[in-house]
């Protein structure tokens, strides 16, 4: 029980050191801005797919199951904005952060985690190169560009999938399930999963990182570090959407 | 009388892993123009000493001292212009293993210097022909080499940037009697022309008498013998003598 408690404490420990260190760094030169498209090109094209498909899957489940329910008590017509603001505010960007993080920081685990058994870190570091300037701040910088992208893209087809459902298997009039979605839907529901993916990029992009620097035992660690990378992602997200979500309701809708 | 330039000071330096108490005090000087060779069995803590110079690791006590300056409490970004002036041969070569031989000899050279890429080759085949590669190897990946090419590629990305110390840690191991005189070669030779100072970690016999300058023995995270290479290979102190004929527990 000691152990474990003192290994917790470590790992959010060195996850904050991190974070300090990344952040002392970002000023610094290089800029490596090669290196911050080609991450760009990583994570967010070829997770693109991944992001819309359940996007705009879950759209229409929330759609459908929403109307099967909320007819019962005669509020059909609210479909529409009930699902816009379950998926801007939620689904949009706790899905994309869970699916394409857990993709994309499992993949720099693996692949920090495989240059630090190798000794190709201490390499960089003797060739007075500095790794997490190099390493680390590209590929935050790039999450901090891609997860709101992706929410965003994630966000559209998820409404536009639910609207078509509606159309098809409800009968709903297109331009008045539209027209009742904006009325109640505001720009602040939109800015809030859109500030949530902000820092859900950067907490998953952080935690990869920090796994794969931290990996220990050669292969069989490595593969420890990357399972741990996938549970740490989806349970960061979901707690810290939580607290996200409080504060975002202190800020908006005191 | 003359002065000698300590490049590399050692004091009382103590390291432990895991309550395992690797270094014990160990402290000893570098000088210019000399290669000193640091001896002991497996897991005696050479390579622990290396990387301490190097400030990959933080002794848990004592000082280390390069060109004059403590390093011991340093941030990783004040020491990365240090380490610019160092090199490390890593023992299976670390060598970047999704880029090419090229790749990886011009990395510090592309890294810190703003050159055209026709004098990025050029300096690069130049640093390969002196460990004596052929252009050939250059768009090979790592995995395609043999070890002791591997090796020796190593040793030219890390004279890239003309250290004035070059670490070398196991150099030999793994490589065939012919690869491991032609790295033993190569080290007399960078010593003979290209750095200040070579610390080599080994327990190649064959190899310290090569290279060594001076010898140390590290036997139970302390030195057993520190002193010039004919005085501690023929010392007759009995850890040192067990150690040497192979004999040491």
């Amino acid at each position: 029980m000691g152990a474990y408690v003192r290994r917790t404490v470590m790992w959010y420990g060195g996850l904050a050191l991190l974070g300090g260190r990344v952040l002392r760094n970002l000023a610094l030169p290089p800029a490596y801005l090669r290196h911050v498209v080609r991450e760009v090109e990583v994570m967010g094209v070829r997770s693109l797919g991944v992001a819309l498909i359940a996007a705009v899957f879950t759209g229409m489940v929330f759609a459908l199951q929403s109307a099967v329910n909320m007819a019962r008590f005669g509020a059909e017509t609210y479909v529409g904005p009930v699902t816009a603001l379950a998926i801007l505010r939620e689904l949009g960007p706790v899905l994309t952060a869970i699916l394409v993080g857990g993709k994309v920081a499992s993949g720099i685990t693996a692949e920090l985690g495989s240059m630090k058994v190798t000794e190709q870190i201490d390499a960089l570091r003797t060739l007075g190169v500095n790794y997490v300037k190099r390493l680390i701040v590209p590929r935050l910088l790039a999450a901090l560009i891609v997860f709101p992208l992706l929410t965003v893209l994630a966000d559209s087809v998820g409404v536009l999938g639910g609207m078509v459902i509606m159309h098809l298997e409800r009968g709903a009039d297109m331009y008045a399930y539209w027209n009742v979605t904006t009325y109640w839907v505001l720009p602040r529901d939109f800015l809030m999963g859109v500030g949530k993916s902000l820092v859900f990029g950067g907490l998953v992009t952080l935690i990869g990182c920090y796994n794969g620097l931290s990996t220990e035992g050669g292969t069989e660690g490595l593969g420890r570090a990357t399972t741990a990378t996938v549970v740490h992602v989806t349970m960061g997200v979901i707690v810290s959407d939580f607290f996200l979500t409080k504060l975002f309701l202190i800020l908006w809708w005191p | 009388m003359v002065a000698v330039t300590a490049l590399v000071e050692v004091v009382e330096v103590a390291k432990r892993f895991d309550g395992n108490e690797v270094l014990r005090g160990v402290s000893f000087t570098a000088r210019k123009g000399e290669t000193l060779v640091v001896m002991g069995g497996s897991g005696s803590g050479k390579t622990v000493l290396l990387r301490l110079i190097a400030g990959l690791i933080r002794p848990d006590a004592g000082q280390i001292r390069v060109f004059g300056r403590r390093i011991d409490h340093l941030r990783e970004e004040e020491l990365l212009g240090i380490r610019r002036r160092m090199g490390f041969v890593f023992q299976g070569a670390a060598l970047f293993d999704s880029l090419t031989v090229l790749e990886n000899v011009a990395y510090p050279l592309r890294e810190h210097e703003r050159l055209p890429e026709r004098e990025v080759r050029r300096r690069v085949t130049e640093a390969l022909s002196r460990v004596g590669l052929e252009p050939d190897v250059l768009p090979l990946l790592p995995a395609e080499l043999s070890g002791g090419m591997r090796k020796r590629v190593g040793i030219a990305r890390a004279l890239m940037l003309e250290p004035e110390i070059m670490l070398f840690d196991e150099p030999t191991a793994g490589l065939d009697p012919t690869n491991a005189r032609l790295v033993g070669e190569l080290i007399r030779e960078v010593q003979a022309g290209l750095c200040d100072t070579s610390i080599v970690v080994t327990h190649d016999l064959e190899l310290t008498r090569t290279v060594a300058d001076r010898v140390a023995v590290l036997i139970g995270g302390r030195f057993a013998a520190l002193g010039a290479r004919d005085e501690v290979l023929e010392s007759e102190q009995p850890a040192v003598r067990a150690f040497l004929a192979g004999e040491a527990r």
